[in-house]
């Protein structure tokens, strides 16, 4: 997930290649084939994908860091060890999606400079901050949640080793979700303090989290591309009703009150939103959002103090190849 | 109004139980902040298993010394609501994570120890620690097997990552005699086959130690002073500012259920 946001053209790139290649290409997609590593496929779904599958692998890793900003502070044991297990397991889809990326030749280095460098985005849901031990809980329930609707569809994506990791991703993030909704259910069932804990942090997160879907259609570049290539099935305004209906009786369920008193029900039983403030996501996107500037500087500073490290590890493998190589001529 | 802290009777067996579980909460908090922050990826896949496993089995532990001591505290009010001069953990584990070679150096001298301890521990005459023993072995056979890795490879790695690695050791070397002492609580334990004798292990410890050390071209400090005091809950400087971040809702908000 965390990529439709941040789809945009790269139609300048786009050229004609062997227009047979490209036919038989097309059709294989068009049939549900499944598309590998060392198939021929044309260089702007090789990029566009490249682009696709590092963003969401960056969005992982940086990710981990507002949730990781409650672990030393869980409120009871089982919380702090189910949170850093969590936490874990997004490093683990981070590491996955980075593997998947680098099947179609770029390496994790370029992809994490190109992060570091400020070239790459991330998903802009990370960059609001968790104030609060609620926050965890709608991270789960409403992040997760809507990762999972993007995600879903991406277990069908045309490129195999990208659909593939999907699977396992979306399995284990229904998990979170369940564990987010969890902890809700527990402070909606706490305390009145307890409570308005919940209900403020519903309040700061809902729309944001619309926003995770990305650009309404009319205004969406690039989708069309995507969904001739099969790596999109559905568009962002679907998605996003989806993600609405589901979500409205699980809000009814726990007694709290979505931020949008515009919201009406519709005669088909959709949940019709009010207009989003897209001024705020483009704000977001442009680096100015509450914690754009921490979570980059979070990232630079671990890779930065763990270079030294990093070269101490490949400088010892060089000397013990070096020791194996002369031992093995004596 | 924050919430008070509890009483809890220190019977030799609670006591003991409770420096183990405390050892254990306090090194699996250490390596948890690290969590998003590691040198790779992968080395954050690994810390976080670490500190997994130290939760896992503070958890058991705490909720082992509360059903011996027969009141009504429970593992979270045992981790939560005890102060600084209640705790009874090592010096050496509430020692801050510093740098990559200060946590991995301090991680390997307390694996080294609980490997040896945990293994000897499957034989204790109370079943409850001899399971608890007989699943944390296994656990800090990976965390030694992970810290012995990286001590040869910052070791034996590039000039600064040695030096790293050497003033790690001379900073730590002076918090790990305590894992090797005795008072009278144990003693008894001991005689009673509840508890091994850790000085038992001592030697078994300095052998593993000093063979991993030479083998990354590290040496072992020549400075003998020991420093103790945190089975008896004097502890260093850190441990309360680990304490007020780790019970901060607990104490925040007395009785709520999270």
């Amino acid at each position: 997930m965390y990529t439709q946001a941040l789809n945009s053209s790269d139609g300048e790139d786009r050229h004609i290649e062997d227009a047979e290649l490209a036919a038989r290409f097309q059709a294989r997609i068009d049939a549900e084939e499944r598309i590998e590593p060392n198939d021929w496929m044309p260089a702007a779904y090789r990029k566009t994908l490249t682009r696709q599958i590092s963003q969401h692998a960056h969005s992982e890793v940086v990710g981990m860091l507002p949730e990781g900003n409650w672990i030393t502070r869980a409120p009871t044991l089982r919380r702090k060890v189910a949170l850093l297990a969590k936490v874990q397991d997004e490093c683990g889809h981070g590491l996955y999606l980075y593997a998947a990326a680098e099947t179609l030749g770029s390496s994790r280095e370029e992809l994490v400079d190109a992060m570091l460098a400020g070239k790459a985005k991330y998903s802009s849901i990370f960059n609001y901050p968790t104030l609060t031990w609620a926050d965890i809980g709608t991270i789960g329930w409403l992040v997760d949640g809507a990762a999972i609707m993007n995600q879903i569809p991406l277990c069908r994506c045309s490129y195999g080793p990208y659909a593939r990791a999907m699977i396992r991703v979306c399995k284990e993030e229904s998990f979170h979700q369940r564990q987010g909704y969890e902890i809700m259910l527990t402070l909606c069932r706490g305390s009145a303090e307890q409570k308005a804990m919940a209900q403020e942090s519903l309040d700061r997160w809902w729309w944001p989290v619309l926003m995770m879907f990305g650009p309404p259609d009319q205004a969406s570049q690039h989708s069309d591309t995507s969904t001739k290539w099969k790596i999109k099935r559905f568009s962002n305004d679907e998605l996003r009703q989806k993600f609405v209906d589901a979500t409205v009786p699980q809000a009814q369920f726990l007694g709290l009150t979505i931020p949008d008193p515009g919201m009406t029900q519709d005669a088909d039983g959709h949940w019709r939103y009010s207009e989003i403030d897209w001024t705020e996501f483009k704000q977001v996107l442009a680096g100015n959002g509450p914690c754009n500037r921490d979570r980059m500087a979070a990232r630079r500073k671990a890779h930065e103090e763990g270079a030294w490290v990093r070269e101490a590890a490949a400088a010892y493998a060089g000397k013990r190849k070096a020791r194996q190589l002369a031992q093995a001529a004596e | 109004m924050a919430a008070p802290s509890i009483t809890v009777s220190e019977t030799p067996l609670v006591l003991y139980t409770l420096r183990r579980a405390d050892d254990a909460l306090i090194l699996g908090h250490r390596l948890s902040e690290w969590c998003g922050h590691a040198p790779m990826l992968e080395e954050d896949m690994a810390l976080a298993n670490m500190a997994l496993d130290l939760l896992g089995q503070a958890r058991e532990l705490y909720s082992h010394a509360a059903k011996v001591e027969g009141r009504d505290n429970d593992e979270d009010k045992l981790a939560y609501l005890r102060d600084v001069r209640q705790y009874r953990n090592l010096l050496l584990v509430e020692q801050p994570n510093g740098d990559f070679a200060r946590t991995m150096v301090r991680q390997f001298f307390y694996a080294a120890f609980a490997d040896l301890y945990w293994r000897a521990m499957m034989k204790s005459k109370d079943a409850t620690l001899a399971a608890i023993a007989a699943k944390s072995e296994k656990e800090s056979a990976y965390h030694l097997r992970h810290s012995c890795e990286w001590l040869v490879r910052l070791g034996d790695g590039t000039e600064e990552s040695h030096g790293r690695a050497q003033e790690a050791i001379e900073h730590l070397w002076a918090y790990t005699g305590e894992m090797f002492e005795v008072d009278d609580t144990e003693r008894g334990l001991i005689d009673a086959g509840i508890a091994v004798d850790p000085a038992g292990l001592k030697a078994q410890w300095l052998k593993i130690v000093g063979g991993v050390i030479a083998e990354a071209t590290l040496e072992l400090p020549s400075n003998d002073w020991m420093q103790q005091g945190g089975r008896i809950g004097r502890h260093s400087e850190h441990l309360g500012h680990l304490l007020s971040e780790l019970q901060s809702l607990q104490r925040s908000f007395p009785g709520a259920t999270w």
